[in-house]
């Protein structure tokens, strides 16, 4: 957890992730509010906070008296809007970073076809 | 909601000092409140007078509805651990354990031995022989073990290690998930417990300067970091909150930025960092701060 953004969406963005990368599987069950809460070490009520930002999306969703699991779907919709974002999440940055150190963008497309052939 | 505790224009003078002046809050049933200030600011005044160990000079206090002045049905549901409390003289920490339960109704006597063993409490040593993080942690059980509907934890940790902080912590969050309940925590380290809190009071010079949602204030203030003539013409006529530079750099905390603001600052070339709980804490209680600023 750090100070640049509010904790509840940084808790919202760790479940996030945990379903893009599977550790949290379609249909499966999502630890409880108290377990997040204990585990990111924060007061319940943040933990709710950021839980019901991925109900109110649809991502998560209750079953009565059971508890929340991970809807059929989320992945694939997660990934999506990631992918929508990540243009200016990324590329952005990158571009103003190069441009304050005069790299221009064959130079740019070059070190990025680099870096890919190397990984 | 249900409030636990309603205050009205409550001071507190000793002579001609004002230890708390003219505050009125309220405080939520079931949430955890950090009650912070500077030494001396009133804290520890104010929670006296929440639980009718001081007398106020003017103003109403009702905790859970009635007064808390010599009121016994109150106090049973109240649990206040100090940072300097007295045991009698030849106590050992099992007779604070055999005694305490007298005082609360829901006193978990498994949870303080898990408790005491957590913090490897020697049961059997005299009091006065004990560390003066031992003896705070005979204050953090009872606080914790009482499970009163209203714990207040002044300073509770003096000496006590790292370790067992971050114990005393997570049995808090743990069994406050478990068994809600309304707690108030008065401390210095705001950066350890900042994410525990879910409500913040700052108390500055016996006046209630912040009553506000932790999460509010978190966003509350941001850095902006760059050229001098470039963060001045960013800011323009903002509040500033607290002010640094160095040569031709300028560091100015400001007010929370929208989105689009923050793209403007980015664009200018400045870098926003955010301001954590304490370090907001420290710029609007730090007196140089005021007087620069008055000066300005």
């Amino acid at each position: 957890m750090d100070d640049s953004r509010p904790i509840f969406a940084q808790v919202a963005e760790n479940i996030e992730n945990d379903i893009i990368s599977g550790a949290l599987p379609e249909e499966g069950q999502a630890p409880s509010i108290n377990e997040f809460a204990a585990f990111y070490r924060i007061n319940p009520a943040t933990a709710l906070k950021g839980v019901n930002v991925l109900v109110d999306a649809g991502i998560l969703y209750k079953k009565r008296g059971i508890g929340m699991f991970v809807a059929a779907g989320a992945q694939e919709q997660l990934k999506s809007t990631r992918r929508d974002k990540f243009s200016s999440e990324y590329v952005r940055p990158i571009l103003a970073e190069a441009e304050k150190l005069g790299i221009d963008s064959t130079q740019l497309t070059q070190m990025i076809a680099k870096e890919a052939n190397n990984s | 909601m249900t409030s636990t505790i309603e205050v009205n224009n409550l001071s507190k003078h000793f002579g001609k000092v004002k230890a708390v002046n003219d505050v009125s809050f309220t405080v939520a049933e079931n949430k955890i409140y950090g009650l912070l200030g500077r030494n001396g600011a009133g804290k520890t005044t104010l929670m006296q007078l929440l639980t009718g160990q001081e007398f106020a000079s003017s103003g109403t206090i009702s905790l859970f509805g009635q007064s808390p002045v010599e009121n016994a049905k109150v106090l049973q549901n109240t649990c206040f651990i100090k940072e300097s409390q007295r045991y009698p003289e030849d106590f050992r920490p099992k007779d604070v354990f055999k005694t305490a339960p007298w005082f609360f109704a829901n006193w978990d006597q498994e949870f303080a031995e898990r408790l005491i063993a957590d913090f490897r409490l020697p049961l059997d040593r005299r009091i006065k022989k004990l560390s003066r993080g031992q003896l705070s942690s005979i204050g953090v059980i009872v606080g914790l073990a009482s499970r009163a509907p209203l714990t207040f934890f002044d300073e509770p940790y003096l000496g006590l290690d790292a370790v067992a902080r971050q114990i005393f912590y997570d049995r808090l969050l743990e069994d406050y998930a478990n068994h809600p309940r309304t707690v108030i925590l008065s401390t210095h380290l705001i950066d350890e417990v900042a994410n525990l809190l879910e409500h913040v009071l700052v108390i500055d010079d016996g006046n209630l300067l912040i009553n506000e949602d932790a999460e509010t204030l978190r966003n509350r203030a941001t850095t902006v970091v760059g050229m001098k003539t470039a963060v001045e013409a960013f800011i323009g006529n903002r509040e500033i909150l607290h002010r640094d530079g160095i040569g031709g750099l300028s560091s100015v905390t400001v007010g929370g930025l929208s989105e689009s603001e923050r793209r403007d600052a980015h664009a200018a070339g400045l870098e926003l960092s955010p301001v954590s709980l304490q370090q907001l804490i420290i710029q609007l209680t730090r007196t140089e701060t005021k007087e620069f600023e008055a000066s300005a």
